[in-house]
């Protein structure tokens, strides 16, 4: 076998591979030709490696050298550089916002340095397409574990023990989910993985099986033997092409090497396992629903009894883990309960994933041990809020969560703590906004989603979506009438306590969080026709502070309308007329002049600045 | 690839060992060859070559090699540093093809310093 000194871990995943990988790889692979290095140093295809924003990102071992945003036209002088002479190439290397100085290896990068990796205990160090890699990282050890030398009693007891929860967001015991399973006496059983990621903002359950396919099949072989199933499916959706690409490629290769199939590793347990591309349907994340799909009938839930750990797939007992929950079992196999539950809480044991999305500087995936406060994950590894902004709130759990002010920022990461602030820790997609964000605009926005995606069996969700997001749109669009809290707080608890299925039961959450959280938002809408963020359009004007504006014309070369008018040097003005409230003239401004107030405000400059000085809340933030 | 057997996942995590000693770290030993633009010039390149052509060779798992720029001192090029773990670092001078091959063979792999060669014992180490 040939030997290299140095292993260059390029990503691709999706998001990297958008960002262009590929044509990087292959200028890599010409200059190292050219340099007369290819033989000495590798390049190994990676999944996702969880710093998206910044990519494509490579890491360079054995110098845990970490480069990023590597552009093709970079390459030659990188390989030079680096792995030529032995001099890290500064330019490339991540640099911490407003500092000019490189840091240059990968464990000291903020975004990195907090981080516990369980689930993505592979990313970025192996070849996803190579099952090899995978061995390599005592990958099927827990399998084979499992297989040999543990009784279901004893898979089911350390799973148990561990405290492992569903990731998927409902947060069930996992080792509970098994055992019901297990004791139901029938000749066929199922075992599933959920892997219908569908929250808008959510990718941890793509990059895992991109990045680490292995490791959903080994926990999905440990599971078939726990409940006694030798048939599964692992539902994708079809929106996540490399994700079942990789997968195929995982499962094929897995029973190649009998570790998936007849007789398993010649311990005489069989196991077959089958992709099943979904449609895309929000709702066929729900496990009844997921399972009608499968079945190739319209994905709708049924009501629970029977849980599908009694009647689940073509009524027969199944069991239904998602991606994240997955990828834990084989570590647990192998380190056992008690080093699981040695991160966490009592309640919430290990560690979690999440998309850290939105306004903030570190946009990516990132593990952090469970019971970690949002503001270390949103300010030490998110590295704070984009542009020097304002924090405003965090939306956690997609459309069935919730958004959580600053007030709560201290608050732990875990199942209970969250679902007291009013969201869910859900499949953990966690998206920041600053003080540039509508709440009302936000859960109207979630409101679509969830309206659009009810499936329509129970008339709760599907008339009661519609009409929260009806009243949603009058306030935006300045029909607001006293009333409408009351009545959207109302009608949300009405359909949390009567929908059928998780969806409907979890959608007004977003609108019921804005509302305990930012009443005086709703209020200032509704009352004063006034949309502070400057977001909603028919609720607000522009206007030019006289005293802060310079005069220096970005302003009035940015607006689209042309509603700008001024002198160089001399104060601007904007013609009410022609504006359409776009916005680009606030985005523009280096000298904070421009001012938001209510739709239809009709003053001049002196009074504006007396209305800012007493009401402006906005302004203040961003004076 | 054939079925596998318990036996064989232990095979395949040993012949892989190479690569996982570069990306996980814990490895024995760790060669800097000196590529600055003088070592390039007085042959760096080949001294490098002949490295690696030796590890080929001799099929060890624990020894990385890596390059690093000029160590300053430009007339006694090429140069090479071998660290083994928890040993004072050794610094080589005025190498070629044939002084590394025996460096790896006697330092590297049988832990003896090649005195004649040595242009410094001690100094800083890198890991």
């Amino acid at each position: 076998m040939e030997k290299f000194r140095a292993n260059l871990m390029l990503c691709a995943g999706t998001g990297c591979v958008a960002s262009g990988t590929m044509k990087v790889k292959k200028a890599l692979q010409e200059e190292l030709r050219k340099r007369d290095l290819d033989e000495e140093i590798k390049i190994v295809l990676t999944g996702c490696n969880g710093y998206c924003a910044e990519g494509p990102v490579m890491a360079v071992y054995p110098d845990e050298v970490f480069y990023q945003k590597l552009t093709v036209e970079d390459i030659p002088k990188l390989v030079e550089e680096h792995f030529l002479k032995g001099r890290p190439y500064q330019k490339l290397m991540f640099k911490e916002p407003e500092k000019k100085t490189a840091i240059p290896m990968m464990k000291d990068i903020p975004f990195f340095k907090h981080q516990v990796l369980r689930v993505l205990r592979n990313k970025g160090l192996i070849d996803p397409e190579k099952i090899e890699e995978y061995i390599a990282r005592d990958g099927y050890q827990a399998a084979a574990k499992a297989l040999t030398q543990m009784t279901v009693e004893e898979i089911i007891k350390v799973v148990k023990d561990s405290g492992l929860r569903g990731r998927g967001g409902a947060g069930f015991p996992t080792g509970l989910k098994w055992e019901f399973a297990s004791k139901v006496k029938s000749d066929v059983k199922f075992m599933l993985c959920n892997g219908d990621e569908g929250d808008p903002g959510a990718f941890m359950d793509r990059s895992v099986m991109e990045a680490d396919p292995h490791s959903v099949i080994e926990g999905m072989i440990i599971g078939a033997k726990a409940i006694g199933a030798h048939h599964g499916y692992i539902y994708v959706r079809a929106e996540y092409p490399l994700a079942v690409k990789r997968l195929q490629i995982a499962i094929d290769q897995a029973t190649e090497a009998g570790l998936l199939g007849k007789n398993i590793l010649d311990t005489g347990f069989d196991f077959e396992l089958e992709i099943y591309q979904g449609a895309g349907a929000f709702v066929c994340g729900e496990e009844t629903a997921l399972m009608r799909s499968i079945e190739g009938k319209r994905g709708m839930p049924r009501p629970r009894p029977p849980f599908p750990a009694h009647k689940g797939l073509w009524d027969k007992p199944s069991v239904l883990n998602n991606v994240e929950t997955l990828a834990q079992i084989a570590p647990i196999i192998i380190n056992g309960s008690e080093w699981y539950r040695s991160l966490g809480t009592e309640k919430s044991t290990g560690t979690k994933v999440f998309a850290l999305t939105g306004a903030v500087n570190n946009v990516g995936l990132v593990e952090v041990p469970m019971g970690i406060p949002l503001r270390t994950i949103i300010y030490d590894i998110g590295g704070g809020i984009r542009k020097g902004r304002k924090y405003k709130s965090v939306q956690l759990g997609g459309p069935s969560g919730g958004c959580i002010p600053e007030s709560l920022l201290d608050t732990p990461v875990t199942y209970e703590d969250i679902v007291a602030t009013g969201a869910i820790v859900g499949s953990g997609g966690m998206v920041v906004m600053d003080d540039n964000t509508c709440m009302v605009g936000t859960a109207k926005f979630f409101l679509e989603f969830t309206a659009d995606e009810s499936c329509g069996k129970c008339t709760p969700c599907r008339v009661g979506t519609k009409i929260l997001l009806d009243i949603l749109t009058d306030i935006t669009e300045g029909r607001g009438k006293e009333g409408d809290i009351e009545t959207l707080q109302d009608l949300g608890r009405d359909i949390i306590t009567t929908s059928l299925c998780g969806l409907g039961q979890t959608a007004p959450n977003p609108v019921l969080t804005t509302i305990k959280y930012f009443r005086e938002e709703y209020e200032s809408h509704i009352k004063d026709k006034w949309c502070k963020a400057g977001v909603c359009r028919n609720l607000v004007t522009f206007w030019i502070d006289e005293k802060l504006c310079k005069g220096c014309g970005a302003c009035l070369r940015a607006c689209p309308s042309k509603a700008i008018v001024g002198e160089k040097k001399k104060p601007h003005k904007i013609i009410q007329e022609l504006c359409v409230h776009c916005r680009t003239c606030y985005e523009t401004c280096k000298f904070k002049s421009i001012r938001i107030l209510p739709a239809g405000y009709e003053s001049g400059p002196s009074e504006l600045v007396e209305v800012t000085a007493t009401e402006g809340e906005t302004t203040k933030g961003e004076a | 690839m054939p079925r596998l057997t318990i036996d064989d996942l232990r095979k395949i995590k040993e012949k892989h060992k190479a690569d996982f000693t570069l990306r996980e770290g814990g490895y024995r030993a760790k060669v800097t060859v000196h590529m600055g633009t003088c070592g390039i010039a007085a042959g760096a390149r080949n001294v490098m070559t002949a490295l690696m052509d030796e590890i080929t060779k001799s099929n060890v798992n624990d020894v990385i090699v890596t390059t690093s720029g000029c160590a300053g001192l430009c007339a006694r090029e090429p140069l090479a540093t071998v660290e083994i773990m928890n040993k004072p670092p050794v610094k080589y001078c005025d190498l070629n093809d044939e002084k590394i091959r025996e460096i790896f063979k006697e330092h590297v792999l049988g832990g003896n310093p090649v005195e004649k060669y040595a242009l410094v014992v001690g100094s800083e180490t890198t890991y």
